[in-house]
């Protein structure tokens, strides 16, 4: 790899580094205000403008609290717990591709972290070893409810990758890729994959909403039955690295959809776009801007599924859990074999047929 | 009996396929959830907007004085024994020569606390007052406590200051009756204020 790539890359993960815990951060004050709009109040307004300094106030607060470690817990792994949680959330966004290349000294160099063709797998991978950090957490606090708050994380996210990684075979069937660059290319002009998935979309929905430990899936934390689930016995930062392991998770995910269903980077009228800027700013200035606005688009997508995780938290109250387990194995499983099956119906008989009309 | 027709049958029907997807009870509930996300909002934003309290409101407590600044309280004690929270405690004190200015009557309250993290304000001190000495304002509340020693209010904070003496319609349960039932008759739409019992 040469030095100039090399430089580009790194702020390439820097930024994406960077906007990830900003973003996140935003999460806990944009939580609080969409919980107090949809409760008819107004949210937290005292801290800067529209409370935009409450995330900091929070942080202080989490940093200045005592760091408590329990008589009877294991100390080591008590602390690694919300590390492993924090590293796995963070590791997700390396493989999603935040916009096209970049240009750089007359080299095209892609917008994301890793270049690699198996990024959906890196995903899987990495969000199935996020569950660690929850159940070495609450197997490390000595305490009952914690422990069954990491039970139930583990039962519950191992179901629902499955339904997971069915309703993405369907996405894999169509583009016949398994790298993420090449997924959102395809879906270049209007081909998102939303409309091609929509039953697969709403099964990935569903079941990134039970990764992330969100409402109506929270049952890992749930506090009228668990105290505070896996994270009952932990104070200071260590808690405020788990529920920021939480909101990062809910970016990537959020991110991750908008990449596989809404069509990543790519927007109506993109190439249209693309001709202007080069036009006017000549191929390297305008092919950097038309990249950076397809960053944009992709971050204004995720954010929007960002609302949408709220929106639905503040909605619907919580399963019991053995809806969950009935709605991961019963419904979902059977409803993803089923579009898998639809999907291989539709490439082998449908698409030659379309493609025939179309000639 | 019915009272009303709200009643539903209940119905145990075991769900249907779609139905037990939940997917259109969530579209329903995000509907009503984003309706309410773009409606006004109730909130009061308090230190800079205070709501209306009404003329019954029981706030900060007064010790009144008569339309001369002599003192009302005579440190009978009833306000004390009336007080289910044990908040007032009081030391009487026998009015001296050339204290006729200073209080009304020939005894006096030398000391008269209360504690405003007992107080309940529940208005039975003003109730029990034979004197018409104390009062629960209707305008201004106990402020937040800042240290220990700003909870038991002396007679410092408690007697009312002459400069700025504290208004109201009617002091009296028969004159406010009196008051409510005029203005219903629509024979009077306001009445003066005024500072004395």
């Amino acid at each position: 790899m040469e030095l100039t790539e090399l430089i580009v890359k790194s702020a390439v993960i820097l930024v994406v580094f960077g906007l990830t815990l900003l973003i996140a951060m935003y999460s806990t004050w944009a939580e609080r205000k969409v919980a107090a709009f949809i409760q008819d109040r107004s949210g937290p307004n005292r801290a800067g403008w529209g409370g935009m300094f409450q995330p900091l106030a929070d942080a202080g607060k989490m940093f200045f609290k005592e760091d408590f470690i329990p008589a009877k817990a294991n100390k080591w792994l008590f602390i690694i717990g919300p590390g492993i949680a924090m590293i796995t959330a963070l590791m997700t966004s390396a493989v999603i591709p935040f916009g096209n290349t970049f240009i750089w000294d007359g080299k095209a160099i892609p917008m994301l972290g890793v270049e690699t063709n198996i990024g959906v797998l890196y995903v899987f991978g990495i969000v199935a070893l996020g569950v660690y950090g929850i159940m070495i957490g609450g197997w490390a606090s000595n305490n009952k409810f914690s422990l069954l708050g990491a039970i139930r994380a583990a039962s519950q996210n191992i179901s629902y990758e499955v339904a997971m990684g069915l309703s993405i075979i369907a996405i894999l069937m169509m583009s016949g890729t398994l790298s993420l660059p090449e997924i959102v290319k395809q879906q270049h002009g209007g081909n998102w994959n939303i409309f091609y998935q929509p039953l697969g979309f709403i099964i990935f929905l569903v079941c990134a909403f039970a990764e992330t430990n969100r409402t109506p899936f929270d049952l890992p934390e749930c506090e009228t039955e668990l105290v505070g689930g896996y994270h009952t016995e932990y104070g200071s930062m260590k808690l405020g690295f788990y529920l920021f392991a939480e909101y990062i998770n809910i970016f990537v995910s959020s991110a991750f959809m908008a990449t596989l269903y809404f069509g990543g980077y790519n927007y109506p009228g993109m190439d249209w776009v693309y001709t202007q800027l080069t036009t006017a700013l000549g191929p390297t200035a305008g092919h950097n801007i038309a990249s950076l606005i397809g960053t944009a688009v992709l971050f204004i997508k995720a954010l929007m599924f960002i609302f949408f995780f709220m929106w639905v938290r503040w909605t619907l109250p919580r399963f019991r859990y053995d809806q969950l387990m009935d709605l991961g194995w019963t419904k979902l499983i059977p409803l993803a074999l089923f579009n898998i099956l639809i999907t291989g119906a539709g490439i082998l008989l449908l698409k030659p047929w379309l493609t025939a009309l179309l000639d | 009996m019915q009272l009303t027709n709200r009643a539903k049958q209940v119905s145990n029907k075991t769900m249907t396929f779609s139905e037990s997807l939940y997917l259109p009870a969530i579209a329903k509930g995000l509907a009503i959830t984003l309706k309410h996300f773009f409606k006004k909002k109730v909130t009061i934003q308090y230190p800079e907007v205070k709501r209306y309290l009404g003329p019954v409101f029981r706030g900060r407590h007064v010790l009144k004085r008569d339309e001369q600044g002599r003192e009302r309280c005579t440190a009978c004690g009833l306000c004390a024994v009336a007080c289910p929270a044990e908040a007032i405690s009081m030391v009487a004190e026998e009015r001296k020569k050339g204290e006729e200015h200073l209080y009304r009557e020939e005894k006096y309250a030398a000391v008269y606390e209360i504690n405003m993290l007992r107080c309940i304000f529940c208005g039975l001190c003003e109730e029990a007052c034979p004197k018409q000495a104390i009062y629960l304002r209707h305008d201004q509340f106990v402020p937040v406590f800042q240290e220990r020693d700003q909870v038991i209010w002396g007679k410092e904070m408690l007697v009312e200051d002459m400069n700025n003496r504290y208004e109201r319609e009617a002091w009296t349960k028969e004159e406010a009756h009196q008051i409510d039932r005029l203005k219903a008759e629509g024979k009077i739409t306001s009445v003066p204020t005024r500072a004395i019992p």
